[in-house]
Formats: structure tokens, C-alpha cells, sequence
């Protein structure tokens, strides 16, 4: 495929722990984000999502794969070698209060890309950094304070305005709102969608908050124990989930209307989220069960009158690792089958 | 019939440079097999709240107003007679599991010692009980767990640990502050059904602390929206969800990415954005209405005087009046 920002083929990271045994936290995923889309990348603690934005800015080291940025292959390439590449993909973290250096001042540290870079200097590198600082939304004054005067909607302004201010072609942010309270977190939403139509920029948008990602995202990417289980345009995976992880995921993930949320029918995985550490060949996914999942009472509970009901469909045995690694599978679709029927 | 009574509740800290408001005019009732959600956003006197109830609140507090379990009043209690209501009448369960239980026990002993020191069971008889409480909560092989630390424990079970010891007694009241923040959304479902069927079955008064308004929408039965220490709008869940009146709670709704996707369809459309940051504690013992220099239905005479919390009527959808603190209200739909 040609005119991808970003293509990520087979990309793999491991960690030795003690022992010969390696955590998997990442193992072999490939996808491509396109020109000016936005691909949410979602999967809970321990999916390897992290991992994955780390890998792509090179914050880490892959342990094999490849990486390209706008066709060139960046996953080999030296520390000096990457200085260049910078300027083109950068990373917005979820924790306002660590990832900005208390010790400069918001103007150094939005100005600080544009210095490394040499693009700027003098006026005009202050003019740059109060434009941009306008863009996301802070008043020029906003300079001349440290981090640590700021709250926390405020500081994640300023870690986006470093990750713009030199307009890259893609950035990774990795769960850029989820210190945020509900309100704060609905203006620095509404920002990113602003600034992304205006800038233009690529983006994968790392989150576990699945209502994020359907605000947001073009495409989606599910992650389950270091594996993309599924893959799509947002109506598809919100529309018509074809993996059980999915399914588990969007049916887990209350919907804030009582009405709504308590007519839904659950999916729930039978066992617990396997260990990363050498999971077992082929099988990371836990099996449905009926009745599983933390419930007292099994697979139906009656509350005054109302019900909330749990479709558990169950696969046939075998086939392991067409399920893994393949949710398009007939049994998969089968089992999609008898869930929309129960 | 009340599980718990919370009334005129107000809580201050003595500070260096004054008393300081957290909570004030804080009135709750929850009965029994009642699920209340406490929700607000950081800072707003939802977890000061329920400290005050179990009196777990620093030394510097200062706490006025009643609070009654079963008829019987808690404030005037002594740190002993507090003792033994803690963890017996009253239990809770806090956001972050890892730091409520003590690393250096085995998740069975810690659970032995509520009930030995609460019931008085033999060593013998406890561990069978807190067997059967581990398998309660929907933990696999509960025998074999009990020998197992903290540290062995995934989050998910962690948490579900602190609940099977918080519901040993069985508590006429169950406080959960946060308690599915730190956890994954499957490993959260799991979780609430235990809340739910807690209440259903067991008939325990719960109190919910969460800022999340999906878990609110999951299992609350009635929900009181806190702002800046006060309590500004109260109903009954389907109530609050489909006729918000009070322009906070409908901002927050309003903020929820969800609310806005499924009315979008394709293009992204805006989310409701709540100008402003919450007042510093100094400025909520004003006379005027804490959320008017936010609020975009604001007029002059909200930053003249405080509206109080008021009833507007039984609800049509479901048995909890509708109470809410607004001098201007969004219309009823």
C-alpha cells in the first residue's frame, strides 16, 4: 500500500523477565493509518496499547517488525538518524502532571521542538509559540507560567501544543483525557476534533474508553493480550462486532441511559485475561461460558421489576487459532449469529 | 423505613488560614436494598461525604448536621462505640484496592479477622465463612485463594476481595467510593452485578461514589449530583437521565462523548463544554448560587441568593420526587 502516513507490519515486542520467559506484550500486529484519519486503538490494561505508541515514536525498541513513516522504514534507524524523522511524529501522554518539566516555563516548552528543530528563533519563535498556544485554546499570558500554576485540562492544552506546534504528520496520543474530569474532558475532545480538521494530522488515539474512540475515531483497532483481534471502520466494530473480545468489550461498557443500559444483553468471557508471560500457543482468548462472570445469581438478575439479561454464546471446541487470530472465521460468525437471536 | 439518614450534613477542615468548607447541606436518605450514586466531578464533597458517615475523616474536620443508621444517631458516638460499627453496620470499599489491604497478610486472614472480631467466630468457623464470601463475590477456587497475598491477586479479584470483607457482617450499608475507576470495563460489569445483587438479595443500602455517569445509568436506583459541596439536583435515575433540570447535571450529561455519537451519526458532532473551573473552597460559603459564573442560563439574581434544594414534584417515571437547586431551571421536556 502506498500514500500511508504510517504502516506498521508484523510489529512485535517482548520483554525478558526471569527464567527464559519472555512477556509478549506486543505480538506481531500490522495496520496503516491513512492521511488525515484518526485510528483508535483500544484494549484494556495490559493489552499492549502502550506499548505500541512506545514502539511507533521509538521510545522503545521493537523486538521485530517494521515501521514506516510516510513510506520511509524508521524502525532500525539511530538515534541521530530519527532526529530528522521527530519533527514528523510525536506523542501526547496521559499524565498531565509528569510529562511537562516543572522547571520550564509553558513558552520553553512549547518552543522547545521549534528550537531543536532550528525552525525558529528570536520574535519569531515567540510569536510561533503564542500562536499555537492560541490554538489550543490558552491566552498568551499562559507563557510565562510553569506547569505546576496550571490544572490539569490546562497542562494537557500545553502537551498538545508541543506535540503541533511543528505540525507533524501523525501523532500517537495515549490516553490523552482519561485524567480528566467529565466536563474538562469534553473541551479538550472538542479541541482535538477541531484542531485535527484544521491541521490535517494523522493520529492513533490509544484509549480504553470505548465511547472516546467512538467520538473520535475513523477506524478502530481492538486489542486483546498483545494481538489486533479486530479491526474496522467505527460503525462496523460499534455496529456489528465480530469478535467475542469485542463483543465483551461494547456490551461491558455501561451506556449513560438507564433505559438503554439496562435492556442490554452482556456477553461475558469465561475466564480470566490471560498472563502476556508466554501465553499459551494459539489461545488467547478465554472461552464464553454461561453464567461466568462475577454474577451471584448466574447468567440472569431480577432487580424490582426489571431485568438485565446476559446472551452467552457459546463456540464450538477446536478451531483455536482461527479464533485468535481471525474473527471472521464461520464459527465466529455463527456464534454472531446465535447472540443477535437469543 | 431508612437504612441511613444523613441530614443538615456539613463537614469543614480547620486550616491554617481558616475553616475551610468541603460539604454543607447535605441531606440522603437510602433504604434498604437501595442503590444511592453520589456523582460529581473531582473535588466537589462526594468522598468527604462519605467519610463523614464512617467518621474516617482527619482530625482538622469538623462535621455538623445528623447521620442515623437505623434510627440510631452516629455523631455523637465515641471513637470506641465508632469501632463497632465500622466494618459491622457500616462498611466501605474504596477506588484503589492495592492500598486497602494489607500486603503482608493472605487475603483469607485479613477477611478472618473482620469476622472474628465483628461475630465472634472461632479461626475454624471464620475461614469457612470466608470461603463461602470469597465464592459469594465470584471468585474461582476460594480455598486456595485465601493463602494467597495481595500482590497475587489480579486488580479485578483484589477489588472483589475488599468487597467480600466489606459485606462479611452484612452491613446495613454498604460505602463504595470509586470503586470500579481503577478497574477494566469488563472486569467493572462483573463488579456492579455483585452491587446490584448485593442490594437485590441481601437487602444492603448502598451508597455509590462515582463520577461516572454510565455506572450510574448501570445499576443506581436514585442519584444526587454534588457541585462545589452541595447537592444540586436529586431523582430517581430514569427521572434524572431523561428530564435533567438542573444546567450542571445537563451540562454533564451533555459531556459524554456517547451522548453526542449516537445523535452525530458519521460526522463528529460537539460535545457540551462547562466553561470555567470549579470555585475555590474560600468562595462556596458565598450567598449566591456556586455554579452561576459557569452556568450559561446564569441571571442576576443567582449571585444574589442561594437556591436551596427543593422538591418539584413526584415524578412521573418513577417513586422518587424530583429535587433540585436551580433559580432557573432548564424546562421540563
Amino acid at each position: 500500500m502506498t500514500g500511508q502516513v504510517l504502516e506498521v507490519r508484523d510489529l512485535v515486542k517482548h520483554y525478558r523477565v526471569g527464567g527464559g520467559r519472555s512477556v509478549r506484550a506486543v505480538d506481531g500486529i500490522s495496520f496503516d493509518i491513512a492521511p488525515g484519519e484518526v485510528l483508535g486503538l483500544v484494549g484494556e490494561s495490559g493489552s499492549g496499547k502502550s506499548t505500541v505508541g512506545r514502539c511507533l515514536v521509538r521510545l522503545i525498541d521493537p523486538t521485530a517488525g517494521t515501521i514506516s513513516l510516510n513510506g520511509r522504514d524508521i524502525t532500525h534507524l539511530s538515534r541521530r538518524q530519527l532526529r530528522p524523522v521527530r519533527r514528523d511524529i510525536h506523542i501526547v501522554f496521559q499524565d498531565p502532571f509528569s510529562s511537562l518539566n516543572p522547571r520550564f516555563t509553558v513558552g520553553q516548552i512549547v518552543a522547545e521542538p521549534l528550537r531543536r528543530h532550528r525552525l525558529a528563533a528570536g520574535a519569531q519563535l515567540a510569536s510561533k509559540v503564542t500562536r499555537m498556544l492560541d490554538r489550543v485554546g490558552l491566552p498568551a499570558t499562559t507563557a510565562h507560567r510553569y506547569p505546576h500554576e496550571l490544572s490539569g485540562g490546562q497542562r494537557q492544552r500545553v502537551g498538545l501544543a508541543r506535540a503541533l506546534v511543528l505540525e507533524p504528520a501523525l501523532v500517537v496520543a495515549d490516553e490523552p483525557v482519561s485524567a480528566l474530569d467529565v466536563s474538562v474532558r469534553a473541551a479538550v475532545l472538542n479541541l482535538i476534533t477541531d484542531l485535527q480538521a484544521e491541521m490535517g494530522f494523522s493520529c492513533l488515539f490509544i484509549t480504553h474508553d470505548l465511547s472516546v474512540v467512538e467520538f473520535l475515531a475513523d477506524r478502530i483497532a481492538v486489542m486483546y493480550v498483545g494481538q489486533i483481534v479486530e479491526h474496522g471502520p467505527r460503525e462496523q466494530i460499534f455496529g456489528q462486532p465480530q469478535h467475542p473480545y469485542t463483543q465483551a468489550l461494547l456490551s461491558a461498557a455501561p451506556v449513560p441511559d438507564p433505559v438503554r443500559q439496562r435492556q442490554r444483553r452482556r456477553v461475558v468471557l469465561g475466564s480470566d485475561v490471560p498472563s502476556p508471560v508466554a501465553p499459551p500457543p494459539g489461545l488467547p482468548i478465554p472461552h464464553p461460558l454461561p453464567g461466568r462472570g462475577g454474577s451471584l445469581s448466574g447468567g440472569r438478575t431480577k432487580t424490582g421489576g426489571r431485568s438485565y439479561e446476559r446472551a452467552v454464546g457459546r463456540l464450538p471446541p477446536g478451531d483455536r487459532d482461527e479464533r485468535a487470530r481471525c474473527p471472521l472465521t464461520p464459527a465466529i460468525q455463527r456464534r454472531t449469529l446465535s447472540i443477535s437471536n437469543v | 423505613m431508612t437504612a441511613l439518614e444523613i441530614s443538615e450534613l456539613a463537614v469543614r477542615f480547620a486550616t491554617e488560614d481558616g475553616d475551610v468548607l468541603a460539604v454543607k447541606d447535605v441531606s440522603l436518605s437510602v433504604r434498604p436494598g437501595e442503590i444511592l450514586a453520589l456523582c460529581g466531578e473531582s473535588g466537589c464533597g462526594k468522598s468527604v461525604t462519605a467519610m463523614a458517615v464512617s467518621r474516617l475523616l482527619p482530625p482538622n474536620a469538623r462535621i455538623s448536621g445528623s447521620v442515623r443508621l437505623d434510627g440510631r444517631e452516629l455523631t455523637g458516638l465515641s471513637e470506641r462505640e465508632l469501632r463497632q460499627v465500622r466494618g459491622k453496620d457500616v462498611s466501605m470499599v474504596f477506588q484503589e484496592p492495592m492500598t486497602s489491604l494489607n500486603p503482608s497478610f493472605t487475603v483469607g486472614f485479613q477477611i478472618d479477622d473482620v469476622l472474628r472480631q465483628h461475630e465472634k467466630l472461632s479461626r475454624r468457623a471464620a475461614r469457612v465463612r470466608t470461603v463461602e464470601l470469597l465464592e459469594l463475590v465470584g471468585i474461582a477456587d476460594p480455598a486456595r485463594r485465601c493463602r494467597e497475598y495481595p500482590h497475587q491477586l489480579s486488580g479485578g479479584m483484589r477489588q472483589r476481595v475488599m468487597i467480600a470483607m466489606a459485606v462479611a457482617c452484612s452491613p446495613r450499608v454498604l460505602i463504595a467510593d470509586e470503586p470500579t475507576t481503577a478497574l477494566d470495563v469488563t472486569i467493572q460489569a462483573g463488579v456492579l452485578d455483585i452491587f446490584r445483587d448485593l442490594a437485590d438479595r441481601l437487602g444492603t443500602a448502598i451508597v455509590l461514589i462515582t463520577h461516572d455517569l454510565g455506572v450510574v445509568a448501570a445499576v443506581a436506583d436514585q442519584v444526587a449530583i454534588m457541585y462545589a459541596g452541595r447537592l444540586v439536583e436529586r431523582a430517581g435515575v430514569t427521572e434524572l437521565f431523561a428530564a435533567p433540570r438542573h444546567p450542571y447535571t445537563v451540562g454533564l450529561l451533555g459531556a459524554l462523548p456517547a451522548a453526542v455519537s449516537r445523535i452525530s451519526d458519521g460526522t463528529r458532532g460537539r460535545l457540551v463544554e462547562i466553561p470555567g473551573m470549579l470555585p475555590d473552597p474560600p468562595r462556596r460559603d458565598g450567598d449566591d448560587c456556586a455554579f452561576a459564573p459557569r452556568c450559561r442560563r446564569a441571571e442576576p439574581d443567582c449571585a444574589a441568593a442561594r437556591p436551596a434544594l427543593a422538591g418539584t414534584g413526584r415524578s412521573t417515571v418513577d417513586k422518587y420526587s424530583h429535587q433540585l437547586a436551580c433559580f432557573h431551571p432548564e424546562a421540563v421536556r
